[in-house]
């Protein structure tokens, strides 16, 4: 048995909204190995990297780095005992130089001026020494996503990294580059770096870690070594449900087709399809779930949706017939589309202006609400009231700023919003994201409650008892495709969907009736 | 409590400057105590001081009004200053030029300054609406190219060679707006600049426009997921900010003056931003900022009349003001307190 | 016409164009550098008018016109110092706060200014000194050059040196490049240990300190007084500059120039009744003009990236 050149030891964060991140997780390096964390968005993987390169403070917890036990309050002290982390954006400056980038903060000196030619040679000396080839004096603006990467790992090799935590190396780099970055992390490696590989993708896991381990809802679901696991087995680890909410369903006679897409395609800016041939369709009376690893697409289908996405694409959108592809947000809404954004605070809500205010941001335009340039002023309160009321928000009232209600509550009045208009489509992006089990079972209920009344709705979540439960079809993305079908989900084990969603199975032509194919 | 938080802090930043303006006083005076009753009760001693109050507080609504409908939008735009400058220029003009019987010649004088004033205003919306260019600077820009366009105006064809000042011809008698009160120069622009904050406040909160304007401020990309036009919203906002600052530079030339003499422009723009500011946005207080800063402007000239402390004690209790009350951490913790306390009342 | 030709290309003129921008030359420095880090700085019409005002009154109470430059410079230092507090530590508004730093040294510079001197106009009852002329030898002998280049106060060198050592700091010091890296991405700078507050505080005294400068200028070299309002608009000029510079150290460098150039030019325009005002607002249009270029440049580069 390797000693550990790091340990971390029941780490405790919970934030101060009361959301416990991590709950005792345990996590050690060896040194000199490829080291892989794996788990479902919100497993706390990253709280916990971010806890390990001084971003943010353990609630609770040790961190032992060679036997000596450090506290790492800013990164700068995780840089100073020879931590590294490249994060998934970048922290480059565009205008400045490969070697500038590389040297800012420490910059060597010649008199007052920055030692130009030495930071060039520093440059090249160390991508030299790791075979991670970049030019010392172009400009990173310049730079393609790979050679970025390049300039991130040599950064942190700089200031003395002995230990690299890669955030998702792979998400943003074409097949060719993870290759090569493959090839250099095994260099790393031989010249005895350690290095921590943070990915859902358990192909390019397998192909280069030594061990890996595998979070789940805040904890550790066990440490491996790589030849001992089988990617079926981390699926299953890593998949699952923590409570299974029940809810009883009413029967419904799926209606006509609301939604229809297909074979939806759109390449994004790095040149990946980030929608590769998506068909799928939505009735009346029934909710399509769409599961899967964020990242896989999902974003890029609902942006498709509501006419978010610039550039172009192929394939066809139609709501009840009209093509939407070229529709901005105001003309799909006017085809009886409403749609619960994932981001709360950015798209879904004005913080400073009042409940009632945001509650009518999507109507306002309607005869009902005005007489020509004038609000129905007392007929938007009494909306604003009724709604609050039904959708239980904690509140003082109509006029109170939506800005100061908990999260769940402004959640309640963001569904309330969009649920309120009587819309033929639903697009219901991360609905409970974040929020209180209060207000998620609320949600649920609401959800159900439109699909009784025939309106179509479009799923996304990450969250597997929501979408298991709720879903009359399941679709499984993965990597800009649907790559499985379910006619029954609430049938369908986690094992099997955490196949699907971490791209380990496929089925051949989708239809729930088609065999499966094992990759 | 929590509810008033804005209101209580902005009483607590004028308090603290106050304060501050006393210690000063106290330093600085030989008698403390009397120059400062003089400061505090000057602009109550005669209903004349009563009207200079409110003389001053009329342009400074019409910029604050102005100010406030683009700071409530968002758009961080100086260009008041301007507008406020030429379209009093072009008030003047019909008001020496034309020729209209008593009522009109007025109305009219006011109507092509608004109007000046809106489209001028308009150019760096649309520049900021469909390019995303910085309105800061190109209203900064704006000021300083209309302050030389208006000037080259007085020079060269509007002076009163036979006056012995850089001012213009003698406005006609009928262009010059009607007194109210007797014993005080309070002129009709009160009762305009009024009629103007009133329909400002219903636009805001009663009307579709309002509406979007205030969404598109508060949050831009919450206003697009909504389906509103954010870039036809801003080239709206500042045509009707426009519209205010002109009228008001009107306004105040045709309620004030006889002749046009202004060789520079006359800081109301600015000071707009701090009633604004003062105002906390909204429209209706507008007229109490106003009056504050007018009332604290006017005792100070009395106190550097009747007093040995000099009036432009003034501008340092306005610059705490403004350092205090846009200053987000500025009594933060007590409000986060209380935030806390409330959401635990809620649940 | 042949007249204003004839003045434009005289000597005089030249001389007199390197006179009028060194104020400007001073504060769009200063304007520059925060704006490098970041943060736009709208006091530098308040800090020039502080640093005019404790100029002279340093220069007065010590006799020494040298002893004057440091009040002065302290003086924008300070002012500088108390607007980063408050913008960088309590977040007050950064344009606010450059709002309330020019509000209060208008008035504020009268109020002492009285309280020192009973005066409120002018500081002609105070007995300050001002900045050497500097009569370069050699230098001064030589035709066109000689008259145009030596004679200057020695601030308006200072301001010439001023524009290379700008452009060394932004360009080679480490410094330079961390400020720089501030601006362009402060959580690159902050990933790598460096303080974002910390650097914008040096940024913001430093257009403090070049602000104060040209303050010095206009009451101990362009002038031998502190007048009320004596910068009158020239440190919203140095913004302009700035912005018309294109954020470079030497296009900043020559907007200013072009600013100077139509400022001298006004006396010469007057005497040939061409009207000084309106040519005067060229370089602002011009300024518009640029910003409108490049706001469309960008636009077009953000549509074709994502289509």
């Amino acid at each position: 048995m390797q000693p550990h050149l790091l340990e971390m030891r029941n780490i405790i964060k919970v934030y101060p909204n009361g959301v416990a991140a991590n709950r005792n997780v345990d996590f050690s390096l060896r040194e000199g190995e490829i080291h892989a964390v794996a788990g479902e968005n919100g497993a706390g993987k990253s709280t916990l990297m971010k806890i390990l390169f001084g971003m943010e403070e353990p609630s609770d917890g040790e961190i032992w780095l060679k036997g000596e036990r450090v506290r790492f309050q800013t990164p700068q002290d995780a840089i100073s005992k020879g931590i590294g982390m490249v994060h998934q954006h970048f922290m480059l400056v565009p205008s400045f130089t490969v070697a500038e980038n590389m040297v800012l903060g420490m910059e060597p000196k010649k008199g007052l001026s920055i030692h130009v030619d030495e930071a060039v040679r520093m440059t090249k000396e160390l991508s030299d020494k790791y075979q991670l080839a970049v030019d010392p004096k172009a400009k990173v603006e310049s730079l393609s996503v790979g050679m970025k990467q390049k300039v991130e790992i040599l950064k942190a090799l700089l200031r003395g990294a002995r230990i690299l935590i890669l955030d998702e190396p792979t998400a943003v780099l074409t097949p060719q580059e993870t290759e090569e970055l493959f090839k250099q992390l095994l260099t790393l490696k031989r010249e005895g770096h350690t290095i921590v590989f943070i990915s859902h993708k358990l192909k390019e896991v397998k192909a280069i870690c030594d061990r890996i381990t595998i979070m789940r809802a805040g904890t550790t679901a066990g440490v491996f070594d790589m030849a001992d696991i089988t990617e079926q087995e981390i699926s299953r680890l890593m998949v699952g449900r923590d409570v299974v909410l029940k809810y009883e369903k009413d029967e419904v006679f799926f209606g006509p087709p609301v939604l229809k897409v297909e074979g939806l395609t759109y390449v994004n800016a790095l040149g990946n399809k980030a929608l590769n041939n998506i068909g799928l369709s939505v009735k009346a009376g029934e909710i399509v779930g769409i599961a899967g690893v964020e990242g896989n697409g999902q974003a890029e289908l609902v942006k498709a949706l509501t006419g978010g996405l610039e550039g172009s694409r192929s394939g066809k959108a139609m709501v009840n017939g009209s093509d939407i592809g070229q529709a901005d947000m105001r003309e799909i809404r006017g085809l009886g589309v409403s749609y619960v954004p994932e981001d709360r605070m950015s798209q879904g809500a004005a913080k400073e202006e009042s409940i009632s205010d945001n509650i009518i941001s999507t109507r306002y335009r309607e005869s009902a609400w005005n007489k020509g340039l004038f609000l129905k002023g007392k007929q938007i309160v009494k909306l604003a009231e009724s709604l609050i009321e039904e959708f239980k928000v904690r509140c003082s009232g109509p006029a109170q700023p939506i800005g100061m209600l908990s999260g769940g509550n402004m959640q309640k009045v963001i569904v309330a919003r969009e649920c309120s208009t009587e819309p033929l489509l639903l697009i219901a992006e991360q609905p409970t994201r974040g929020v209180d089990i209060g207000a998620a079972q609320l949600v649920h209920k609401k959800l159900l409650e439109m699909r009784s009344r025939n309106c179509a709705i479009l799923l996304i979540s990450a969250d597997l008892n929501e979408i298991l439960e709720l879903s009359d079809t399941l679709y499984v993305m993965y990597d800009g495709e649907l790559v499985a079908e379910f006619d029954k989900p609430s049938e369908v084990t986690e094992e099997e969907l955490g196949l699907y969603m971490l791209g380990l199975k496929k089925q051949e032509r989708r239809g729930g009736h088609s065999d499966a194919e094992v990759l | 409590m929590l509810k008033y938080f804005d209101a209580i802090r902005t009483l607590i930043s004028v308090a603290i400057a106050l304060v501050i303006a006393f210690i000063i006083i106290a330093f600085v005076s030989e008698d403390p105590l009397g120059t400062i009753g003089i400061f505090l009760t000057g602009p109550l001693s005669s209903a004349a001081q009563l009207g200079n109050v409110v003389e001053m507080a009329i342009p400074l609504m019409f910029t604050g009004l102005s100010v406030v409908l683009l700071f409530r939008s968002g758009m961080f735009n100086l260009g008041a200053e301007g507008l406020f400058y030429i379209s009093g220029l072009v008030a003047a003009v019909i008001a020496i030029y034309g020729s209209m019987n008593g009522f009109l010649h007025p109305a009219a004088a006011i109507l092509a300054g608004a109007v000046v004033g809106a489209l001028l205003s308009a150019i760096p919306g649309i520049m900021k609406a469909k390019w995303n260019a910085d309105v800061l600077v190109t209203s900064l820009m704006f000021n300083s190219i209309l302050a030389g366009v208006g000037l080259y105006f007085l020079n060269y064809h509007l002076r009163d060679a036979a006056a012995f000042a850089n001012v213009s011809y003698k406005f006609q008698e009928t262009a010059l707006l009607a007194k109210l009160i007797p014993g005080t120069r309070i002129h009709a622009g009160l009762i305009l600049v009024l009629l103007c904050i009133l329909a400002t406040h219903y636009f805001m909160y009663h009307t579709r426009w309002g509406y979007e304007l205030r969404m598109t401020g508060s949050n831009r990309s919450f206003a697009e997921f909504s389906g509103i036009k954010t870039g036809r919203v801003i080239v709206t906002v500042h045509l009707i900010a426009g519209l205010l600052a002109g009228m008001g530079g009107s306004v105040e030339v045709l309620g004030m003056y006889t002749r046009f003499q202004w060789t520079d422009l006359p800081g109301y723009g600015l000071d707009g931003a701090l009633v604004a500011l003062l105002a906390k946005n909204n429209p209706l207080s507008v007229i109490g900022a106003a009056l504050f800063l007018a009332y604290i402007r006017i005792g100070a000239d009395q106190m550097s009349i009747l007093s040995d402390v000099p009036a432009e004690l003034v501008s340092i209790i306005q610059a705490v003001i403004i350092l205090l009350i846009s200053a987000e951490q500025f009594l933060k913790m007590w409000k986060n307190r209380k935030l806390l306390k409330e959401a635990e009342k809620l649940g | 016409m042949d007249n204003f030709w004839g003045v434009i290309f005289s000597t005089d003129f030249a001389f007199s164009v390197l006179r009028v921008t060194t104020p400007i030359l001073f504060a769009a420095l200063g304007a520059l550098i925060s704006n490098k880090a970041g943060i736009i700085n709208i006091g530098m019409e308040g800090t020039m008018l502080t640093g005019a005002l404790a100029g002279v009154i340093v220069s007065a109470y010590t006799g020494s016109a040298w002893i004057g430059l440091l009040g002065a410079m302290a003086s924008g230092i300070a002012i500088s110092a108390v607007l980063a507090y408050f913008t960088l530590k309590i977040k007050t508004h950064i344009i606010l706060g450059g709002i309330a730093i020019n509000m209060f040294a208008s008035g504020g510079t009268v109020f002492i200014l009285y309280l020192i001197s009973g005066d409120k106009g002018t500081s002609t009852s105070l007995q300050s000194k001002v900045l050497p002329n500097v009569h370069i030898p050699l230098l001064q002998d030589i035709p066109v050059l000689g008259p145009i280049l030596s004679g200057h106060n020695v601030l308006t060198y200072l301001s010439l040196l001023a524009v290379a050592g700008v452009y060394y700091l932004l360009k080679r010091t480490p410094l330079g490049l961390q400020i720089r890296s501030v601006g362009e991405n402060p959580q690159a700078a902050q990933s790598v240990g460096i303080s974002v507050t910390r650097i914008q505080t040096i940024a913001l005294l430093l257009s403090g300190f070049f602000a104060s400068l040209g303050g010095a200028f206009m009451s101990m070299g362009y002038l031998s007084l502190f007048t009320r309002d004596m910068t009158a608009g020239r440190g919203w000029i140095a913004i302009a500059a700035e912005a018309l510079g294109g954020g470079s150290t030497v296009g900043t460098f020559v907007a200013s120039l072009i600013f100077g150039a139509t400022n001298a030019m006004s006396n010469a325009l007057q005497i040939l009744k061409i009207p000084a005002e309106l040519i005067g607002t060229f370089p602002y249009a011009a300024t518009v003009v640029g910003l409108l270029v490049y706001a469309i440049a960008e636009t077009r580069r953000r549509k074709k990236k994502n289509g």
